[in-house]
């Protein structure tokens, strides 16, 4: 057993981290206050490669392993939360089903824009009525002629009002349930498929979070992702596999709450010296580190597992639940740290505290991750 | 356009030195490519691109961990790497620094139209490698370069450099040894194809003795100056901070610099 990162990984950590120090970190606040979408970091992010980071090389992408994407994630997430939230939604979300589940035409056509982020890319699963409960989609696709007839509606879809490339589930069979949903890509601008509003959101304030509507939307026959009625296991696999990247994004949040903490203790004084002498801001810090390196540990075992080819559905949804909540914790203890200071919004880890706060609910909530460790352990 | 670009493995600027029994504790150490020779290695990489042909050498001085460097430089872009790896050449001076370069640049009968360097170190701040090796070579050099242009024909360049309130153009015949400054380029990172690609490419590891270089030249046997002592510098004392509306604070600040640091 060896815990070291191998000479491409640590390549990459260390391009990624100049990176997202000098470019997405000194904007971080901005857009968190603005709301805006930092357009300009996604173009920067695709010239160098990072959407494409786990697609091998003829589909423009890089063909890096799940740890070194982890990363990735870990260290733009450790800069700016939406910044992270956006690659996501790109990389694991629209453009892996399509490597993972498209025909050639479909990965030339959708999925090699969409790595070289030429392309803006999203994920419609959620629905008003099918939130944790993923399968009781409403959205309908009827087949007619050369064409699907989509009608049905989308929410909480990150990247949704700006994608070009949508996938998303509708419900082919009705009368199958969870074997009556498919898979299929829409493009931006094809009439009938139209954004709602974007969410007002908490956190990731830089991120776009938007409502999707069908209206007798048509597309193409070829426009299926895989078979029909296998919408439902492919988007779980998506998700056994993003939730390794849920469980980075909080790993790299919580790690920027703790640094920002540990040089504030340094240099706060109160009764005369600086507060990381009193043994009570002491324990905070052992905690939080504690705990960071518990959870980058899983985070990185179930990338690893991911990438020997064996099961990680329990460990992805572990290192997700454990990250995520540790980063809850972390954020909580830094602002507690920061004292007043921390609930300014002058101080970046009150943006950090609400950034995080997504990641115990969006990909399956805490709750549905140790449904899904149980029915793992008990065999269900 | 063949460029050869010398880079240093040096500690992160940004991690604390420290120093024991006057030696720098390298256990805690993080390293990185020399600052100001990223500006080198971009420049080379800019002038491969804008002549359309040419190959980048990075050339390096190193123990082992010194291979990260060079893996950061090949995924930057630059085409092979030829890596001073040996005892032998470890713990020199600048001058005998200089000398494994010029010996290794001669031996190998590497090809160039020009060597670019970065004008200083940022561990020992000695800013002599790149004219000792210009010298050794016996070529021109011009030193603390924040602009180069170079002719068509590959026969002459043409250097900025900053001076004391103003700046210098200055022209040189090719090949020539430049040494670049801050401002010279923008380094670009480095891309994820990059990064992959960068596995492939060669690397040759030398030793002294591969390269028929005396070991009593180079390194620690051929350093002509010997450091007798390491020491931090005093901690610096902790900042103020002057209470009080913007105003008020300003005023006290005026009057502090006046009456106590007397500075204005
Ligand atoms: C910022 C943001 C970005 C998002 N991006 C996307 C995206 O790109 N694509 C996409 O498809 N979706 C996206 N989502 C949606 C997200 O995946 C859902 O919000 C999430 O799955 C939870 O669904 P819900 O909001 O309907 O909550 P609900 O399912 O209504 O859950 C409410 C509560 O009930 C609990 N609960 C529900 N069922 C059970 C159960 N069986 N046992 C125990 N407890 C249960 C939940 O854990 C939760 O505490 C995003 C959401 C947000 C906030």
């Amino acid at each position: 057993m060896h815990f070291e990162l191998n000479e491409e990984q640590k390549l990459i950590r260390k391009m990624v981290r100049d990176f997202a120090e000098n470019e997405v970190k000194p904007i971080a606040q901005e857009v968190d206050r603005e709301h805006r979408f930092p357009v300009e970091t996604f173009r920067k992010m695709a010239k160098l490669g990072f959407f494409g980071l786990p697609f091998p090389e003829e589909y423009g992408g890089m063909g890096a392993d799940s740890v070194s994407y982890a990363i990735a994630l870990e260290e733009i997430s450790r800069a700016c939360g939406s910044t992270a939230i956006t690659f996501i939604a790109q990389t694991s979300l629209a453009a892996s089903p399509i490597y993972r589940f498209g025909n050639e035409e479909q990965k030339r056509k959708y999925l090699v824009p969409l790595a070289r982020g030429e392309k803006i890319g999203s994920f419609g699963l959620t629905e008003p009525e099918a939130g944790s409960d993923a399968g009781a989609t409403r959205t309908t696709a009827v087949l007619d002629g050369d064409e699907w007839v989509i009608n049905g509606q989308k929410i909480f879809i990150t990247n949704g009002s700006i994608a070009d490339i949508v996938v998303f589930t509708a419900k082919t069979d009705p009368a199958r349930g969870t074997h009556g949903i498919s898979s299929f890509i829409v493009e931006k601008g094809t009439p009938g498929f139209r954004p709602g509003r974007d969410e007002d959101k908490m956190g990731l304030r830089g991120s776009i979070t938007s409502e999707l509507f069908f209206e007798d939307c048509r597309i193409p026959k070829e426009n299926l992702l895989g078979s029909e009625g296998e919408g439902f296991k492919q988007f779980l696999i998506t998700l056994d596999a993003g939730r390794i990247g849920i469980g980075a994004m909080a790993l790299g949040l919580a790690q920027a709450a703790f640094e920002a903490a540990l040089k504030y203790s340094k240099e706060r004084e109160q009764f005369g010296q600086p507060i990381c002498n009193f043994q009570a801001v002491q324990w905070m810090l052992a905690d939080m580190a504690t705990e960071i390196d518990a959870a980058r540990l899983m985070v990185y075992r179930a990338a690893w597992l991911k990438d020997q080819g064996v099961h990680f559905t329990k460990e992805a949804a572990m290192a997700k639940l454990y990250a995520s909540e540790v980063a809850e914790r972390v954020c909580f203890k830094a602002i507690q740290i920061h004292g007043g200071y921390g609930y300014t919004r002058e101080y970046e880890v009150e943006r950090i505290y609400r950034d995080q706060r997504l990641c115990t609910i969006g990909e399956g909530t805490s709750e549905i991750q140790r449904l899904v460790i149980a029915r793992v352990l008990l065999g269900l | 356009m063949n460029s050869i670009v010398c880079i240093k493995q040096v500690p992160d600027t940004e991690i604390r030195i420290e120093i024991e029994d006057g030696r720098v504790v390298e256990e805690r150490l993080q390293y990185v490519i020399n600052p100001y020779d990223e500006y080198a290695l971009e420049e080379a990489l800019r002038l491969r691109e804008k002549f359309g042909e040419g190959r980048v050498t990075v050339l390096t001085l190193g123990p082992e961990r010194a291979r990260e460097a060079i893996m950061q430089a090949l995924a930057v872009g630059a085409d092979e790497a030829i890596h001073l790896a040996d005892e032998a050449f470890q713990g020199g001076d600048a001058y005998a620094t200089a000398k494994a370069l010029a010996e290794a640049i001669v031996r190998l009968d590497l090809e160039y139209d020009i060597i670019l360097c970065g004008k200083q170190g940022v561990d020992h701040d000695n800013a002599q490698v790149g004219i000792a090796l210009a010298e050794m070579l016996n070529l021109p050099h011009v030193s603390v370069v924040t602009g180069l242009e170079v002719a068509a024909d590959k026969s002459k360049a043409t250097a900025r450099r900053e001076v004391e309130e103003g700046k210098e153009v200055v022209e040189t015949p090719l090949p020539a040894v430049i040494t670049a400054q801050k401002g010279l380029n923008e380094p670009r990172y480095p891309t994820f194809t990059g990064i992959r690609a960068a596995r492939k490419k060669p690397i040759h590891r030398k030793t002294a003795a591969e390269l028929g270089i005396d070991p009593k030249v180079v390194g620690a046997a051929g350093a002509k100056l010997e450091i007798v002592s390491l020491s931090s510098p005093p901690e610096r004392s902790a900042g103020r901070i002057i209470p009080g509306s913007p105003v008020e604070a300003c005023r006290e600040l005026v009057r502090l610099l006046r009456e106590e640091a007397k500075v204005v």
